[in-house]
C-alpha cells in the first residue's frame, strides 16, 4: 500500500487527473500536431521532458525564488528547456522540427507546465515533482498517440508513415476522410476520448 | 539577505538570466554545424527532388547531390553567367525575389539524370497564409518543364498544402513555359474541368484557390528574369540538333 502512495504522483496523472481530458489543458497543441503520430509522439516525449526536467528544477529551486517574480522563474526555466528540446530536435530530427515548427516553441505557454510547476513542484520535494511531471507529461501523450492514431488512420491510410489500408481497398472505392486531416476532428475525437473516460469513471462526472 | 526585498529579488532574476543564457549559448555552439548541415540537406533533397530524384533512406543525400549535380553557377537576366563570390547554393532566394529582376542573381543547378542535363531553377512566392517556394527543372531545351517541387510554410492541410503532393507537382512535367513566338508565358493553373484558350496550364487544387493562384503568380514572376537564359539554352541546343542531323546526313 505504502508502494502505491509514492507512485501517486506518477500514476494520477495517467487517468483520474489527466491533464488533458480531464483538466482540460494543452488543448491547443493536442489539436495541432496530432495529424500523423510520429510529430505527435515526438510532441508527446517534448513535453514530457519539458515538464519533469522544470518540476524537478523549480522545485529543487522553490524555497529560495522570490515570491514577486515567481511565474517569470517558472517561464526563464520553462523556456530554456524549450529551446534546448528545439534545438535539439533541429540538430536530430529535422524532418520532424519541421512538422512540429512552431509548436515545440509554444510548449512554452502548454498550460500543463505551468499548471504543474504552480499546483505541484512550489511545494513538493523534487522526486514527487520529477514523477508528477513523468505522469503529467505521458497523460498528455497518450491522449496525443490515441487522437494522431484515429487521425491518422482515417485521414491518411497510414500510420507512422507506414501504408496500412490496402491499396485493394482504395481500388474497390474506400477514400480517406479529408476532415479527419483537419484540426476540428481532433476535437471531436478529444470529445469522444473524454466521453468514453466519464462514462467509465462515475466518481469525475459533474 | 531577506527574501522578499528588492536587492535579493533583483539579483536572483540577474543570476538566473546569466546562468541560462550562458547554459543555451553552449548548447547553440554545440548543436549548430548539425543543423546547418539538416538545412543543407534538406535544400540539396529538395533541389533534387525537383528533376524526380527521390534519394532512398539508406543513402546520404549529400552523396546523391554529388553524383547528380555536376554544375551549379548564378546567371543575371540576360542570360549572362555572373563570377559572384556566393556560391549558387547558398544563394538567398527569399531576398532575391525583393530586388528588382535587373540586380537579382539567379542561381541554377545544372543536373545530371538518365535522360540528360536537366537545370533546376528556384522559385519563390506567396501562398494564402505565407511563403511557398519550389524548384522547377527544366529539359536540356530551355523551354520544356521536366519535373517541379513545391513547398510551404504554413498552408491549409489538405487544400492549399496539396501543392507539395506530387499528384499537383507531376502535372507540370512536360509543360511549355514559352509560347510559339517565344515569348515567356508561364504556366497558368485554372480550375479543375477548365481549359484556357491558349497556353500551357495545369489544374489547381479544389478549396486551395489562393495558394493555387500563388504558384502560378510566383511561377511567372520568378521565372521570367532566367527567360533570357532559358532562350539561350534553346539556342545552344538548337544548333547542336543542327549539326547532329547534319553529321547525320553527311553519313
Amino acid at each position: 500500500m505504502k508502494n502505491n502512495n509514492a507512485l501517486l504522483p506518477l500514476l494520477n496523472p495517467l487517468s483520474k487527473d489527466n491533464p488533458v481530458i480531464v483538466q482540460i489543458l494543452g488543448i491547443c497543441s493536442a489539436l495541432a500536431v496530432t495529424a500523423k503520430m510520429e510529430p505527435a509522439l515526438v510532441m508527446a516525449i517534448s513535453v514530457t521532458a519539458v515538464v519533469a526536467f522544470s518540476n524537478v528544477i523549480i522545485s529543487l529551486i522553490r524555497k529560495s525564488i522570490p515570491a514577486s517574480i515567481r511565474i517569470i522563474v517558472q517561464l526563464v526555466v520553462v523556456a530554456a528547456l524549450v529551446v534546448i528540446v528545439d534545438q535539439v530536435l533541429k540538430a536530430y530530427n529535422y524532418e520532424v522540427s519541421k512538422a512540429l515548427s512552431v509548436f515545440i516553441g509554444l510548449i512554452i505557454t502548454n498550460c500543463i507546465i505551468m499548471g504543474r510547476l504552480e499546483a505541484f513542484a512550489m511545494t513538493n520535494n523534487p522526486w514527487n515533482s520529477f514523477l508528477d511531471g513523468i505522469g503529467s507529461g505521458i497523460g498528455y501523450g497518450i491522449i496525443l498517440v490515441i487522437v494522431s492514431f484515429f487521425r491518422e488512420l482515417f485521414g491518411s491510410g497510414t500510420l507512422m508513415g507506414y501504408q496500412v489500408i490496402p491499396q485493394s481497398w482504395y481500388d474497390a472505392g474506400y477514400s480517406n476522410n479529408g476532415l479527419m486531416i483537419l484540426p476540428p476532428m481532433a476535437l471531436i475525437v478529444v470529445g469522444c476520448i473524454i466521453w468514453v473516460h466519464r462514462a467509465n469513471n462515475k466518481d469525475i462526472q459533474e | 539577505m531577506k527574501k522578499e526585498s528588492n536587492i535579493y529579488t533583483i539579483i536572483y532574476a540577474a543570476v538566473l538570466v546569466i546562468l541560462v543564457g550562458v547554459g543555451l549559448s553552449v548548447i547553440y555552439q554545440t548543436l549548430h554545424p548539425m543543423q546547418v548541415k539538416n538545412i543543407a540537406d534538406d535544400k540539396k533533397r529538395q533541389i533534387l527532388a525537383a528533376a524526380l530524384i527521390i534519394p532512398q533512406k539508406n543513402e546520404s543525400i549529400s552523396d546523391v547531390y554529388e553524383n547528380h549535380i555536376v554544375d551549379s553557377f548564378i546567371v543575371d537576366n540576360n542570360g549572362n553567367k555572373v563570377n559572384s563570390d556566393t556560391n549558387a547554393f547558398d544563394v538567398n532566394i527569399k531576398q532575391e525575389v525583393k530586388k528588382a529582376a535587373a540586380e537579382r542573381l539567379l542561381p541554377v543547378f545544372v543536373c545530371k539524370t538518365d535522360s540528360g542535363l536537366k537545370y533546376i531553377l528556384p522559385v519563390y512566392g506567396s501562398g494564402l497564409w505565407g511563403p511557398i517556394w519550389g524548384y522547377i527543372a527544366f529539359d536540356g531545351n530551355g523551354d520544356t518543364i521536366y519535373g517541379a517541387y513545391f513547398a510551404h510554410e504554413g498552408e491549409t492541410p489538405g487544400l492549399g498544402a496539396e501543392i507539395e503532393k506530387p499528384a499537383f507537382s507531376s502535372q507540370f512535367e512536360g509543360k511549355n513555359i514559352f509560347d510559339t513566338n517565344g515569348t515567356f508565358e508561364g504556366v497558368q493553373v485554372v480550375k479543375a474541368g477548365r481549359e484556357p484558350s491558349s497556353g500551357s496550364y495545369v489544374h489547381a487544387i479544389s478549396g486551395g484557390t489562393i495558394t493555387s493562384q500563388g504558384v502560378q503568380r510566383m511561377l511567372s514572376e520568378s521565372l521570367l528574369p532566367y527567360s533570357n537564359y532559358l532562350k539561350s539554352l534553346k539556342q545552344t541546343s538548337d544548333t547542336s540538333n543542327q549539326s547532329q542531323n547534319i553529321s547525320q546526313d553527311e553519313e
